[in-house]
């Protein structure tokens, strides 16, 4: 859908363009509207700059020099060492626990999302319409309001300080199971379906055969925005752990930064600093490595009315 | 959202299931199936704690008669709490400002790029994008320590220039500049919304209006923006949706800025502390099914209104 009827406008400028020098599909460069864009673009990466100039200070170059240009010294390589093993290396550990947030909880909540919309998008069955009602509630509900009976719960099933306090509420994507259902309606022909039954190929058969690979960029988009979410999830696991062992790396970024302020705290602000930009490169990569898929994605689940 | 799916399942129900009735009868469940597993976490992690946090809101824990039935006295004593109003006031005032602020941005640039008129227009499409990829937690650290005086630009700015400009941490400043952080976090993430949405407008409509002589501006007035009003709609609500679940931001510059930052500055942020220094369990939860509630009704008047219009 969207993504097939996005995709002949963007390639076309390129060989239709050429006949006319300014078309609709190509008008004139602006040099006034791109300044303008620019002050936007500007306000986006400065501070992402600052972040990429201030991890290559020391804690008193942060404090001596100018915070938009580089100080004498360039530390960035002791930063991200001393990062990796202050506190007997911490900062790895919960590394490996985002990690672990993420691959089963985006993981498991795309899976659960898919198969969702699939069912619901594909199949008429009975309840259908209250799972619809109750789905459509729940993207409305601000999720942070379940928060303290979730932990209340939680605690009272033993779940709390462990990882699955973390993983379970994350597994759950109404917005996800929204776009996939969107996105399966338009991506997989009924006929297709038919056809495949047929043939006697079992459902399952069929979603994973003949289904799934039609899914992929709408799977690839729920996939990405369920990983920020939980890579970037702070207000469940401050509820739900106290052991500093079982922290994602954000709120261990958060002990860091809070560590100044208590008496007798060592500040730590350089590996505060650098510790956030090991934390968002791996996103960031991940983005700007996969644009093709979630751009197309986010398309469908955007456009449909 | 909610507009979106009526459409959705009508086109399953003319499907196959429905015309061959003979084989719909086994496939009945065949659905479940499929969304079973959603289903079964939905209600563990959703509509559980949702009837648990009603029940709680029930009832009250004295230090005398224990744990008791106490009907809507919780809500009683919410809708006349001045601490609980004043967090409310102060998330409506930052929804009223920030949001169409930030909407606004968006939908400027999303038109930007949308016009072909920019040099470097996928540039300018990632990098504005790019800060939706850095958590709440890192953006907050990364602009309270840009707005500090210790090492931070606004220090810097006013030794270089010798100029004079307001601490962003003190009390008065403090809820514009978590305005500026939740703006720069969302900014590019609402403009992607808009742009695909954009993307899809058949380019026949332009041409049209292009030989009619319409100006740029009148494209955009009457074609581009009445066009994507439904991906508008949608912006509008999760950021209303957002503002009302203020959290994170004001919760991490709280050791920043400890001064200017109070215990109930947001609701959400009053839950918590009601909750986890507190103990207040079920006064908490009655505060937070409140402030559901009202962002539920305003969500869904923004819907309508919406809808109204667009006809």
């Amino acid at each position: 859908m969207a993504a097939s009827t996005l995709s002949p406008r963007v390639t076309r400028p390129a060989t239709a363009g050429r006949r006319r020098a300014h078309s609709v599909d190509k008008p004139r460069r602006s040099v006034t509207l791109t300044v303008l864009t620019c002050i936007v673009l500007l306000y986006a990466l400065v501070p992402l700059a600052w972040l990429v100039i201030n991890s290559t200070k020391t804690q008193a170059g942060l404090f001596s020099s100018f915070g938009l240009w580089f100080d004498s010294d360039f530390a960035l390589w002791s930063n991200i060492h001393d990062t990796l093993t202050y506190d007997n290396g911490i900062f790895l550990r919960w590394l490996l626990n985002t990690l672990l947030y993420v691959v089963v909880g985006a993981g498991g909540a795309t899976l659960l999302a898919t198969l969702g919309g699939y069912a619901m998008a594909k199949f008429s069955f009975p309840g259908k319409k209250a799972v619809f009602a109750v789905v459509i509630g729940a993207v409305a509900v601000p999720g942070t309001a379940l928060a303290v009976p979730t932990f209340l719960l939680f605690s009272k099933m033993g779940l709390t300080n462990t990882p699955w306090a973390v993983i379970l509420p994350s597994l759950i994507s109404p917005f996800g199971l929204y776009l996939m259902w969107v996105f399966a309606n338009d991506a997989i022909p009924t006929e297709l379906l038919e056809a495949a039954r047929m043939d006697g190929a079992g459902e399952v058969r069929t979603f994973f055969k003949v289904s799934a690979p039609l899914l992929a960029p709408g799977l690839v988009t729920v996939l990405l925005f369920t990983m920020v979410a939980t890579w970037n999830n702070y207000f469940l696991p401050l509820i739900m752990l106290k052991d500093p062992h079982w922290y994602p790396l954000v709120l261990g970024l958060n002990q860091w930064n809070a560590q100044a302020a208590t008496a007798g705290g060592q500040a730590i602000f350089n590996l505060v600093i650098t510790g956030s930009l090991l934390t968002i490169v791996p996103l960031i990569a991940a983005f700007l490595l996969l644009q093709r898929f979630w751009q197309s994605g986010l398309a469908a689940g955007g456009v449909k009315e | 959202m909610s507009q979106a799916a009526p459409a959705v399942p009508r086109a399953a129900d003319t499907g196959p299931v429905r015309r061959r009735r003979a084989v719909s009868a086994r496939h009945r469940w065949t659905g479940w199936g499929f969304l079973g597993p959603f289903a079964l976490v939905f209600a563990l992690v959703f509509l559980a704690p949702l009837v648990y946090s009603i029940y709680l809101s029930l009832f009250r824990n004295q230090l005398v008669g224990g744990n008791s039935f106490v009907g809507l006295d919780n809500y009683t004593q919410a809708l006349q709490d001045p601490e609980f109003w004043s967090g409310f006031g102060r998330v409506a005032l930052f929804l009223v400002v920030q949001v169409p602020i930030m909407l606004g941005i968006a939908l400027l640039v999303a038109l930007a790029i949308d016009s072909g008129r920019l040099y470097g227009k996928n540039f300018f499409r990632i990098s504005i994008f790019m800060p939706y990829a850095v958590p709440a937690v890192v953006a907050s650290l990364l602009w309270g320590f840009m707005y500090g005086s210790r090492f931070g630009l606004v220090g810097n700015l006013n030794d270089a220039f010798g100029w004079h400009l307001p601490n962003p941490l003190a009390p008065s400043w403090i809820l514009a500049s978590i305005g500026n952080i939740v703006t720069w976090e969302f900014v590019g993430y609402n403009m992607l919304i808009f742009y695909a949405a954009l993307r899809v407008i058949p380019t026949s409509l332009y041409e049209a209006a292009e030989i009619d002589g319409a100006s740029q501006w009148r494209i955009v007035r009457h074609i581009k923006v009445p066009a994507i009003r439904g991906s508008l709609v949608i912006a509008t609500i999760f950021s209303i949706i957002g503002s009302f679940q203020l959290f994170n931001e004001p919760s991490i510059l709280k050791s920043l800025a400890p001064n200017s930052i109070s215990t109930y500055f947001t609701p959400n942020l009053y839950a918590y502390s009601l909750s986890f220094s507190g103990q207040q369990y079920n006064y908490s939860a009655t505060i937070a099914i409140v402030m559901g509630v009202i962002t539920m009704i305003i969500a869904y008047a923004v819907q309508l209104r919406g809808m109204r219009r667009g006809n």
